[in-house]
């Protein structure tokens, strides 16, 4: 067992919490609209290998909500700080869904302290043509069932959501993804012109039955990064990284290590 | 009391069926289901009916402000009220609307507000809202921004009426070099502020601050909430350091009069009925969506709205006060019973409702200004009777 801890840091008036555990060449993990905070299991395969640093975004959870959060780029910008306030060089970023948004905008920001960028079905572009749909329509038990291509995986999601204990936190968090993502929806113009700068090694993932965000939206990735290496994972949902743990901590290793070298 | 004809003219031709193929007539049910030679009938039969309402003696009539959805055909309703301007004579004309924060460019509103104010001579009144939370996912406007866009809209609207222009106003979502508006309002400093709500803790708080004392409107809600919300008026009002007056406080409320109790009973039940399952049918998630109340108002409502999904009757809608009905003597008792209790002064009828047809709804306007409003328009709520002897 890695084992893993967790810090407090404040920064630029935002008290966040961190999670921290492994060893290693340092990997950042950026959760996605459902919150962060909770060390899952394929944290701790990684951990074996890389120093996991996973942030629970301002705005989310029990990160402080900070005043001056209005839209993506102020977390794009947070980030930066954050990589600069822990003198982190040659990190390894990785993002999920709305995580993905984020850490594509960092990248396209600065890459300088960046060495590989990982994105597992990441919100952000939008492909003409491909209708997203309306999660803002959706009650609290069909967007823990629309994560999950394996029935059975979002009944189980769905229990947890159904938790009164919950409540506030799932509040909060779909209080400020729709700050940053109601309009224009889950993407960025600005992202769409500039995500072409990034021009580190990159790894998409993508579930090919991703109820949330289509696997078609992909394609606005790689035409803008056309070094990029896409996997399209079967039978799989919105998060690869829970419905198909064994696979993703495999696949992503592989990338890591490989340009590494 | 004062009375405010108010209608909320619905696509009455609405399949009752809709809802076995969708969840909610607002949105997402096709427009194709609009038929504009019916649309022309009902928008001539409704001005129609409001402007009756001119001829019978209301102090004024309201109109409202809804988007992409067959309970309200009033997207834009200064058009609306543009009509009414110059067909009505006397009454005054409130655009129980604008919502702000769906705006661009708030400064149409203040430019639209003066027209209608000029050419009324001084008739208009303003309503200021923020939209139900539909209009966000209809607009696209982000709803975390509902309050603030709001707030700073509403300050760019006053000083455009109220400061000599050109001027700048430097804010956050609506920033212009030149703010010099043409015309200015007729009444001055400018029209009367009314802010319809369905009870909301910042907007109570808002509106009834020191510097701004708008009418306070509570719109279609049990009368628990609405005494719940005017004592909240008040009190904010005393701890701003002045006693609200009874003209600072309404409520819309549905109504219907016939002869009799049992004869207003049933006329109304399959309209009234019609309206509150059908018109008003809305998943939370639309009427809500995040930010549009704070976190801590939003748990209130959500618990407060549960009975939003399942059919409601005649009886319950009655029963808690959504709905008025009944011959002149119990609707008058009605009245003046809530009135007491809740202190308003200014009252909204909606005797128009879901599908009621143009013959019951002309002889409602006629019942209730003839054997309802007399007896009423003279009374004041029980604590400013009071201090009126004294």
């Amino acid at each position: 067992m890695a084992g893993h801890g967790e810090t407090e840091m404040t920064l630029h008036g935002c008290r966040i919490h961190v999670l921290r555990g492994g060893g290693g060449a340092p990997l950042v993990y950026l959760h996605g609209s459902g919150g962060g905070g909770l060390w899952l299991p394929w944290m701790e395969d990684l951990a074996k290998r890389f120093s996991l640093i996973v942030p629970e975004h301002p705005g989310f959870g029990r990160s402080d909500m900070p005043e001056w959060l209005d839209g993506i780029h102020d977390l794009a910008m947070f980030y930066l700080e954050f990589l600069a306030a822990e003198n982190l060089t040659g990190v390894h970023l990785m993002g999920g869904s709305l995580g993905g948004w984020i850490a594509a905008e960092v990248a396209m920001l600065d890459s300088s302290r960046l060495k590989t960028l990982t994105l597992i079905g990441p919100a952000g572009i939008h492909v003409a043509g491909v209708q997203k749909p309306d999660m803002f329509l959706w009650s609290h038990d069909e967007l823990a069932r629309r994560l999950f291509h394996d029935k059975a995986l979002g009944d189980e999601a769905a229990r947890r959501a159904a938790d009164p204990a919950g409540e506030d936190a799932r509040m909060k968090n779909i209080y400020t993804v729709a700050r940053l993502a109601w309009h224009p929806r889950f993407y960025d113009p600005l992202l769409m012109k500039w995500l072409k700068r990034v021009r580190i090694p990159t790894l998409i993932l993508w579930g090919r039955d991703d109820a949330v965000l289509p696997a078609a939206l992909a394609r606005g990735f790689t035409d803008r990064l056309p070094h990029a290496e896409i996997e399209v994972v079967p039978d799989c949902g919105h998060v690869p990284q829970l419905e198909k743990k064994d696979f993703f901590v495999e696949r992503v290793t592989r990338f890591i290590t490989g340009s590494a070298r | 009391m004062k009375f405010y004809f108010f209608h909320l003219m619905p696509y009455a031709y609405l399949d009752p069926d809709y809802d076995k193929a969708y969840p909610t007539d607002w949105l997402l049910y096709p427009n194709s289901n609009y038929d504009p030679k019916k649309g022309a009938e009902l928008y001539n039969r409704y001005l129609d009916e409001i402007e009756y309402a001119d001829q019978l003696g209301f102090d004024g009539v309201c109109v409202n402000e809804h988007h992409q959805t067959a309970y309200g055909l009033m997207p834009t309703p200064g058009v609306l009220a543009g009509a009414l301007a110059r067909r009505t004579k006397n009454v005054r004309i409130a655009v129980l609307g604008r919502a702000l924060p769906l705006l661009n460019n708030p400064l149409t509103v203040a430019e639209e507000y003066a027209i209608l104010d000029n050419i009324t001579h001084g008739r208009l009144i303003a309503g200021f809202v923020r939209g139900i939370g539909v209009e966000y996912h209809a607009s696209g406007v982000n709803p975390t921004e509902s309050h603030d866009r709001f707030h700073e809209a509403h300050d760019l609207i006053l000083q455009a009426w109220t400061r000599p222009g050109p001027f700048p106003f430097e804010g956050k979502y609506y920033h212009f070099d030149y703010v010099n508006v043409w015309p200015r309002p007729y009444q001055q400093p400018h029209p009367p502020v009314w802010i319809p709500s369905q009870g909301s803790s910042e907007t109570i708080r808002w509106a009834s601050a020191k510097e701004r004392r708008y009418v306070y409107l509570q719109t279609f809600s049990p009368v628990t909430a609405l005494f719940r919300y005017m004592d909240m008026y008040r009190e904010e009002a005393r701890k701003a350091g002045y006693e609200a007056s009874p003209d600072q406080l309404g409520w819309s409320i549905t109504t219907y009069v016939a002869k009799t109790d049992e004869q207003a009973l049933k006329e109304a039940k399959p309209h009234i009925e019609f309206f509150v399952n059908k018109f008003l049918r809305m998943p939370m998630e639309m009427l809500l969506p995040p930010g549009y109340l704070s976190l801590s108002s939003m748990k209130g409502v959500l618990a407060a709205k549960a009975s939003l999904g399942r059919r409601r009757t005649m009886e319950e809608l009655i029963e808690n006060g959504q709905f008025i009905c009944g011959g002149p003597e119990t609707v008058r008792r009605r009245l003046a019973e809530y009135q007491d209790r809740a202190g308003f002064n200014l009252l909204l009828p909606n005797l128009h409702f879901g599908t009621l047809p143009a013959d019951l709804t002309r002889k409602n306007t006629e019942l209730f200004a003839r054997d309802v409003m007399p007896a009423l328009r003279e009374r004041l709520p029980a604590g400013a009777r009071e201090k009126a002897r004294a």
